[in-house]
């Protein structure tokens, strides 16, 4: 550049390279230290890879919302061979663990103590009951109703053990004059584990998108290295994007890793194509992303931001995403808010990507809304971000 | 570029479409030397008003000092400057180009080191380095001659590998100052470079910082000490948002001629001599230097009262040359009063034992980590002792150990003859503890915090309810008592401190760093109450990194590294680094000093371990 001749007020002009508004080398100077900084710092690799596996175990395993094994009671009063065998036909089911007795009294104070989720009696009179013409209940089914879906199960699981076991009886023939026999699609065993874990895909995108994303801003405020660098030329779309992309790369790696312990260990079915996660994924991140700029834009204390993103992303894509609990089974008011939470429109199309495979249909409007949402987000950010410290 | 001809540090760079010295602008001639105009700028954070129409110049190719005593919102300014903060009203112009219509090239014209130097402290010193170059639109492989010499100037060069975050206080701020040269800055804002960095890496500083003014560079330097101030060679001087002072600093003390004045041979009854001094009509301040009492008389008085008070204890006057900080305080209409009223309230201290604290090879480690070694010492009666050191010295650490907080892994410790180790509980009922920061509770109450800490040292009925009510009157803190300690002005908040840590009559007090973030006028105040308390007989063991301040101490520790490498009464300390450079030297100059003698003893330690 000293080639150049002196321009008459060389002073007073600033570098050409400097004054631009949008510099490739400061962007990838930028992304470079953000990089660096994500791969030493061990709390990127926790929260990328080792929550992620966690959650997902978490929910493969331990939550499940099927139920099986349930313990019961079986107090059986009578010793007649009709209430024999029906006994057997509980005990014989492997959907209930019987615990049998003869007294009501035993089990009673083992349903309080919470070892039994209810007790079914077979009555003294239960001969006499049977063989009456006059239809008598035959059995007392006693349940825990602080549980209440296990209650219910156990209602009418009992019923149905006693119908097919009245059916085996009466030599086969139905009892009832239309026989339904229901199919699931696309989780044929109503396994919870199979909707569950995509779901979890998509909190795990939550906490990277939004926790990590407002954190490490808010660090950059705590640590005073915001104002140094705001000091330099690099102009503030360059600091956002230096600061997003590699959380975007990082995200992309943590779905695609989450997705294959999904596939290989949890043998989650993927009927949909990669490209069609990736794709999902991709633009759940914008959202994500950008409501992590937006909260550290209002805040820029680390301890603040992670209270804000847990209560702002992670709680309602936990709650209102219909990951775990059914949006339709909402009240009115609640269901309108889901419309607000992208991890809605994410787990929506995880669903149907993971188990019913490549359905435009369902993605194209998810997309858009998560794009939507997420171009709101940084319209805000970006508007609420200045060059400057000023609050 | 030959005109400018950069100098030693960034020669390669001079082509950079930059020269430090501006061409003349549209016939502004007046103004070529100017490097930033300051124009009756102001600026509110809610309701506190941080600038009130302040106007300024700061010219190229000089230091200037830009200088807020008390701790508030003095980075305001220089965040103007920078283009970081937008002024309410008026204007400022830096290089030429005002901070908010040219913003960008305001980033482009100045380098700004932030307060903690604004480094990455998971990137490695090259990586930083890299980072703000190529911010600064320079590519490092082009440049390798710029980083060389930036390296050398900063003496970095060894340690280009290691993460910026286990560089010590004095090398981040090289580090931090070489980011911010990057690409030739016109003007180099350095907002509080020297905070917690020893004063052998602050002499450094000012060597690299003289030599890039005599390269004609604008160096504007934040800080909160006077006597750095006094090494300026402008000054800004700015009190409750207003420019107090702009001049060279040898102006402001030049006011003061025959005014200050050293008090000597009073010995052990100096602090009875300061007391009745600054209660004198004609003295404004005064503080305790060593074995001396040193006093600046008010604006037209005679020496008569002054003369008289030091015949009656048998010391002798003499004149001495001002100070800034004199000229600061005089500035302001004086410091406050010689009396503490706390102290004529206290009971004098009755021991049984002549030891107040004590320690045998105190050591505390951290894993590999040694932060305490080997440290043993005794502290008498009614002894102002300081604990001195630049940060991660070891102060703290050591300090915390005897004060019960801290375990320590080998030796132990006594406070008025209960053992640290078996008598935790009884050793801390006998002592008063100020944490830094003053440590006060923000959402109770001024009275709630009162109550809380009488509370916590076992006072109740109706001791507790005059005790409290004893320190209210004494601190005059009556005013307050509904109030959140946040709200307080800087001396009350620090009286009310004081007042919780006195609140059981401890007879020894631990003051950790209290007077850091606090204007000379409190902190005179604050030395008033101390002095008053040690005449009755409290021990009072204080840490400082103010070097100035160890003067108040009876004796003084000074630590490096771990270790203690200096205890004697101040004048012995500044009498035995007397030199042909400094004959007259502060205790700055003794500790740089102890320091390069301590580091050269190691050294010879270690060449005679190889030499075996």
């Amino acid at each position: 550049m000293s080639g150049q001749p002196p321009a008459p007020r060389t002073g007073a002009t600033p570098g050409k390279r400097a004054s631009r508004k949008f510099d490739r080398r400061r962007l990838m100077a930028l992304v470079r230290k953000e990089s660096l900084q994500a791969m030493r710092d061990p709390s990127t690799i926790l929260v990328a890879f080792v929550l992620p596996a966690v959650l997902l175990f978490l929910f493969a395993y331990a939550v499940s919302l099927d139920v099986r094994e349930v313990r019961i009671g079986v107090v059986l009063e009578s010793d007649g061979a009709s209430a024999q065998s029906l006994a057997a036909a509980f005990s014989g089911t492997r959907y209930l663990k019987v615990t049998p007795a003869r007294d009501r009294r035993e089990v009673a104070a083992q349903v309080v103590s919470g070892e039994l989720r209810g007790f079914v009696v077979i009555p003294q009179d239960f001969e006499r009951r049977l063989a009456s013409r006059v239809p008598q209940p035959l059995l007392q089914v006693i349940t825990d109703g602080s549980q209440p879906n296990t209650a219910t199960f156990v209602a009418n699981y009992a019923q149905g053990v006693v119908q097919n076991w009245a059916i085996s009886r009466s030599g086969g023939a139905p009892i009832s004059a239309i026989e339904l026999e229901p199919r699931y699609w696309f989780n044929p065993e109503l396994e919870s584990r199979r909707a569950l874990v995509p779901g979890a895909i998509a909190i795990v995108m939550t906490i990277i998108g939004t926790m990590m994303t407002a954190l490490v801003v808010a660090r950059e405020w705590e640590r005073g290295t915001m104002e140094a660098v705001m000091s330099t030329p690099a102009s503030v779309v360059e600091i956002l994007i230096g600061k997003l992309l590699p959380y975007f790369v990082l995200g992309m790696i943590a779905t695609l890793g989450s997705a294959a312990l999904a596939i290989l260990v949890f043998h989650v079915p993927l009927r949909g194509s990669v490209l069609a996660l990736m794709t999902l994924s991709a633009v759940f991140l914008i959202p994500a992303l950008g409501q992590g700029l937006l909260i550290s834009s209002v805040t820029r204390n680390q301890f603040l931001a992670s209270q804000i993103a847990l209560f702002s992303g992670f709680l309602p894509a936990f709650l209102l995403s219909g990951f775990f609990f059914e949006i339709d089974a909402m009240p009115l008011s609640i269901r309108a808010i889901t419309y607000l939470v992208p991890a809605r429109y994410f787990v929506s199309s995880l669903q149907t990507v993971f188990l019913a495979g490549d359905v435009w249909a369902v993605f194209i409007p998810d997309l858009a809304a998560m794009a939507a949402i997420g171009l709101l987000f940084f319209a805000i950010a970006r508007s609420r971000t200045h060059k400057n410290l000023e609050p | 570029m030959s005109t400018t001809a950069g100098g030693r540090v960034t020669n390669d760079l001079a082509g950079h479409e930059m020269s430090t010295r501006p061409t003349p602008d549209s016939g502004r001639t007046p103004d070529q030397d100017v490097a930033v105009v300051i124009d009756n700028v102001t600026k509110q954070f809610g309701e506190v008003e941080a600038l009130r129409g302040l106007s300024a110049g700061i010219r190229y190719g000089r230091l200037t000092g830009l200088v807020r005593p008390d701790g508030a919102g003095k980075t305001t300014l220089m965040r103007i400057m920078t283009g970081l903060l937008v002024p309410d009203g008026g204007h400022v112009t830096l290089a030429g180009f005002d901070v908010v219509r040219d913003n960008d090239a305001i980033h482009i014209a100045s380098g700004y080191m932030p307060q903690r130097f604004g480094l990455y402290e998971d990137l490695s010193v090259m990586e930083n380095l890299r980072l703000y170059a190529q911010l600064r639109g320079l590519d490092a492989d082009q440049h390798g001659d710029l980083f060389a010499s930036l390296l050398d100037f900063t003496r970095l060069g060894p340690f280009t590998m290691r993460l910026a975050g286990k560089l010590s206080g004095g090398m981040k701020q090289k580090l931090g100052l070489a980011c911010a040269l990057m690409a030739r800055p016109r003007v180099l804002l350095l907002d509080e470079p020297s905070v917690g960095v020893d004063p052998v890496s602050r002499q450094d500083l000012w060597r690299m910082v003289q030599a890039l003014t005599d390269d004609g560079m604008a160096v504007v330097w934040l800080t909160a000490y006077l006597d750095e101030a006094e090494r300026c060679e402008c000054v800004l001087l700015l009190n409750e948002g207003r420019l107090e002072f702009d001049g060279p600093p040898q102006e402001l003390t030049g006011r003061l001629k025959q005014r200050s004045f050293r008090l000597t041979g009073a010995g052990d009854e100096r602090r009875t001599l300061l007391s009745r001094a600054l209660d004198l009509a004609s003295v404004g301040d005064g503080v305790i230097q060593g074995d001396a009492v040193r006093v600046v008389l008010r604006q037209d008085v005679l020496r008569e009262e002054i003369d008289t008070l030091a015949g009656s204890v048998g010391a002798t006057v003499e004149p001495v040359q001002p100070r800034f900080e004199d000229a600061f305080i005089d500035l302001l209409g004086g410091g406050p009063g010689g009396t503490s009223a706390l102290a004529e309230r206290m009971e004098p201290v009755e021991l049984d034992s002549d030891i107040a604290v004590s320690c045998r090879n105190l050591t505390r480690r951290f894993g590999d980590f040694t932060a305490t070694d080997n440290v043993s010492f005794e502290v008498r009666k009614g002894e102002i002792f300081g604990l001195l050191g630049p940060n991660g010295a070891g102060k703290s650490t050591t300090f915390k150990m005897l004060c019960g907080l801290q375990k320590p892994t080998e030796g132990g410790a006594q406070v008025v003859g209960h053992d640290l180790r078996r008598a935790t509980g009884a050793a801390k009922g006998r002592l008063g503890y100020m944490a830094q920061k003053f440590s006060l509770y923000g959402l109770l109450s001024v009275r709630q915090n009162l109550e809380f800490s009488a509370g916590v040292y076992g006072l109740d009925g109706a001791t507790r309810r005059s005790r409290v009510n004893e320190m209210i009157e004494t601190f005059d803190l009556q005013q307050y008592l509904g109030t959140s300690p946040d709200s307080l002005p800087l001396g009350f908040k620090q009286r009310l401190a004081l007042a919780c840590a006195l609140m059981h009559r401890p007879p020894v007090l631990f003051l950790d760093e209290p007077t850091s973030g606090v204007d000379p006028i409190t902190r005179r105040e604050f030395w008033t109450h101390i002095n008053g308390l040690a005449r009755k007989g409290v021990t009072v063991m204080v840490t400082t990194h103010f070097m100035d301040e160890a003067e108040y101490c009876d004796r003084v520790a000074m630590m490096y590294n771990a270790r203690l490498i200096a205890l004697d009464t101040p004048d012995a300390l500044k009498r035995d680094s007397r030199s042909d450079r400094h004959p007259d030297p502060t205790m700055e100059d003794a500790f740089i000093d102890l320091v390069e003698s301590a580091e050269g003893r190691d050294q010879a330690g270690m060449d005679a371990k190889g030499a075996a």
